[in-house]
């Protein structure tokens, strides 16, 4: 979470330095490095992305979305979020209860599993898949006498994208849980509750903000995955392209201004992430310190 | 609706919890399990609510009963019991209100058994009213002080009309002054609704002075079962005679119808035959007269090391010649007209002794 600098004001009204903090000319030196590298890796290149886009004007950056390619890869991105996100929300809060409310033997292997997809390069994430249930893997012949094809087909993004981004909203909620204990739980069962309805009236709302900020995440990396998507997908123009998958396409065709222009919708997206997450750091925050004992 | 626990036995690894306790709680009365930590109170209460299991036999075969009237309910699912069960930290629901938290208990409730909305309104408002925090309705538990809560915890339990109330620690996170509030409102309450209550708590003032009944607990065991004015003043064993209250201790021996302790030698009834040989004898400070003669009977000699006068009584910390410590509680009256002084010298006598022979077996 981004801190904040506050200047302690003595009577006099001058400031006073605490004990225990840094020399203004220290903070503002590392307030400078970390500025100066935000600059350098997120700003300018995000700058730049807008800049690229607009370059031949407002007409040439709306012509590039009337490309049917560009359509099909915009729904497709979409499609596939609006079905790994739910998928990894009831996913990621089960396992986030089991994991923060309960001990059972295995419950560090599970933990650890929940971590893969981070640990593992996505190029290898989509290759799984391929090995899986590619023509040669090992559910080919099975899925070929049925016609159904994974690999090479939306159904193989989809599932790229479930394993990329089944992390975040576990991660996100795993700790609170643990946090929270099963005090709440147990008032409510000694009320009558059913097990239901101490998850969905207890358990849900004391976490909503950190399975917000999970969906969040997950919303994201899902909409921008590129490698193990890119393994999967075999870059069927117009069938198979995810965004990001188009945006790579554009750019081989020396497409400048429409690979940019497509860009900058991802970019949009990375900024309103950041808006909301900020959002609810704060509320997060504002909850944090109304809960603070009287 | 009595409650009756029967042949309750709880290990955790190796440390036992309970071992093999029996207990009967009258219907209507408050009792309190009083004792140390790690004594087993909270785990039995627990047990009762049904939050913990006791620990079945060797082959896995349930062991034990506990009886809510006649209904055995030790394999019933603590949703289906129907107890009221205050946490010592309140343990309310963060997120919703006052109203939410109180109403809870109704709204989770069955369909067919679900009272109608303005009726769960009217319960809770009567609870409220119950416990003084009428107009708190619409607050979140961050925005109420501890006795507050504790205040709502306690109409949240009582919203579903439990046949048992079950209190663990309930004022054991309050700072003193509010302790003792509730613990007086606690007992008007009791006495307003009867409903069959087990309290928990390790502090003896507050056992004596709101249970109708004590439990005293240690490591697992019971070690009596009275009202306050029974054990306090007639403890059956060491243990209860050392938790509740201050008490002098000397080492002594009994002999031929005499107990020598200190320099002491007083007549010892004979009838106590069960005790020969060496013993422990207990004393209350507010047993040990303090005067400035002699007068003839039989008493040590020891000198003032520090007067505490502050407080409705005066404790008076005396050395004896035997180089033991004694602590001696007296009237502020009594206090005034001797003029004690550090380093004076005075006589003690004690009023009333008990003795428990060395090896645990109590008397007097």
């Amino acid at each position: 979470m981004a801190g904040t600098i506050t200047l302690r004001k003595s009577a006099a009204g001058t400031p006073v330095r605490l004990a225990t903090g840094e020399s203004t000319a220290v903070r503002w030196l590392l307030i400078g490095i970390s500025l100066t590298f935000l600059t350098l890796f997120l700003f300018l290149p995000l700058a730049a992305v807008f800049v690229e886009a607009f370059r031949k004007g407002v007409g040439a950056y709306l012509q590039s979305f009337n490309d049917p390619a560009a359509y099909a890869a915009i729904r497709l991105t979409l499609l596939v979020t609006a079905i790994a996100l739910p998928l990894n929300l009831v996913f990621g809060l089960a396992a986030s209860w089991a994991i923060g409310k309960f001990e059972f033997r295995g419950k560090q292997l599970l933990i650890t599993l929940i971590d893969l997809p981070f640990a593992v390069s996505p190029v290898i994430s989509g290759l799984i898949y391929v090995l899986l249930y590619g023509i040669h893997g090992w559910f080919g012949p099975w899925l070929a006498e049925r016609g159904i094809q994974v690999i090479f087909a939306v159904p193989g993004i989809v599932l790229a994208t479930i394993f990329v981004t089944f992390p975040f909203i576990a991660r996100e909620v795993i700790p609170l849980m643990q946090e929270q204990g099963t005090e709440e739980e147990q008032a409510a069962i000694t009320l009558g509750a059913s097990g239901w309805q101490t998850f969905f009236r207890v358990t849900l709302p004391n976490v909503k903000w950190a399975v917000l900020y999970g969906v969040i995440l997950c919303n994201a990396r899902a909409m921008g995955e590129f490698g193990a998507v890119s393994v999967v997908s075999g870059h069927i123009r117009g069938k198979t392209n995810t965004m990001p998958l188009h945006v790579e396409i554009l750019y081989n065709e020396y497409n400048f201004v429409a690979a940019f222009a497509v860009a900058s919708l991802l970019a949009l997206l990375a900024l309103v992430t950041l808006v909301l997450k900020s959002l609810i750091e704060w509320r997060t925050r504002v909850q944090h310190d109304q809960e603070e004992p009287a | 609706m009595s409650i009756e626990v029967r042949n309750i036995s709880k290990r955790f690894g190796n440390f036992v919890a309970l071992d093999n306790i029996s207990l009967t709680v009258p219907t209507g009365k408050l009792i309190a399990l009083l004792g140390p930590s790690g004594s087993g109170k909270t785990t039995l209460l627990r047990i009762i609510a049904g939050l913990e299991q006791a620990d079945p036999d060797a082959n896995g075969q349930p062991v034990g009963s506990i009886l809510f009237h006649d209904e055995d309910v030790a394999r019933t699912h603590v949703r289906d019991r129907r107890v009221g069960f205050v946490f010592q930290h309140y343990v309310l629901f963060r997120h919703m209100t006052v109203f939410e938290n109180v109403a809870f208990g109704l709204r989770v409730l069955p369909r067919k058994q679900r009272p109608s909305r303005t009726e769960i309104a009217d319960r809770v408002h009567e609870l409220l009213r119950l416990v003084q925090l009428e107009g708190l309705a619409g607050r979140f538990p961050s925005q109420l002080s501890g006795g507050q809560r504790q205040r709502v915890a306690l109409a949240r339990a009582l919203a579903v009309k439990p046949r048992v109330l079950l209190l663990d620690e309930p004022f054991g996170a309050l700072d003193a002054k509010v302790r003792k509030e509730l613990r007086t409102w606690l007992r008007r309450l009791h006495d307003e609704l009867h409903i069959t209550s087990v309290f928990v708590t390790h502090d003896q003032d507050e056992a004596l002075e709101v249970a109708d009944e004590i439990v005293i607990m240690n490591q697992g065991r019971i070690e009596q079962v009275g009202t306050p004015d029974e054990v306090f003043h007639h403890p059956a064993t060491e243990f209860v005679m050392h938790f509740l209250g201050d008490v002098n201790t000397f080492h002594g021996r009994v002999n031929q119808g005499t107990i020598q302790f200190s320099d002491l030698e007083l007549p010892f009834p004979s009838d106590r035959q069960e005790i020969n040989g060496d013993a422990r004898v207990f004393v209350r400070p507010y047993d040990v007269t303090i005067d400035t003669k002699t007068n003839g009977l039989p008493a040590l000699e020891a000198k003032v090391v520090r007067v505490h006068s502050a407080g409705p009584l005066v404790r008076v910390e005396l050395l004896t010649k035997t180089n033991q410590h004694l602590t001696s509680e007296i009237s502020q009256e009594r206090f005034a007209t001797m003029n004690l002084e550090v380093n004076s010298t005075v006589y003690v006598r004690p009023r009333h002794i008990r003795v428990f022979a060395s090896n645990g077996t109590g008397s007097r």
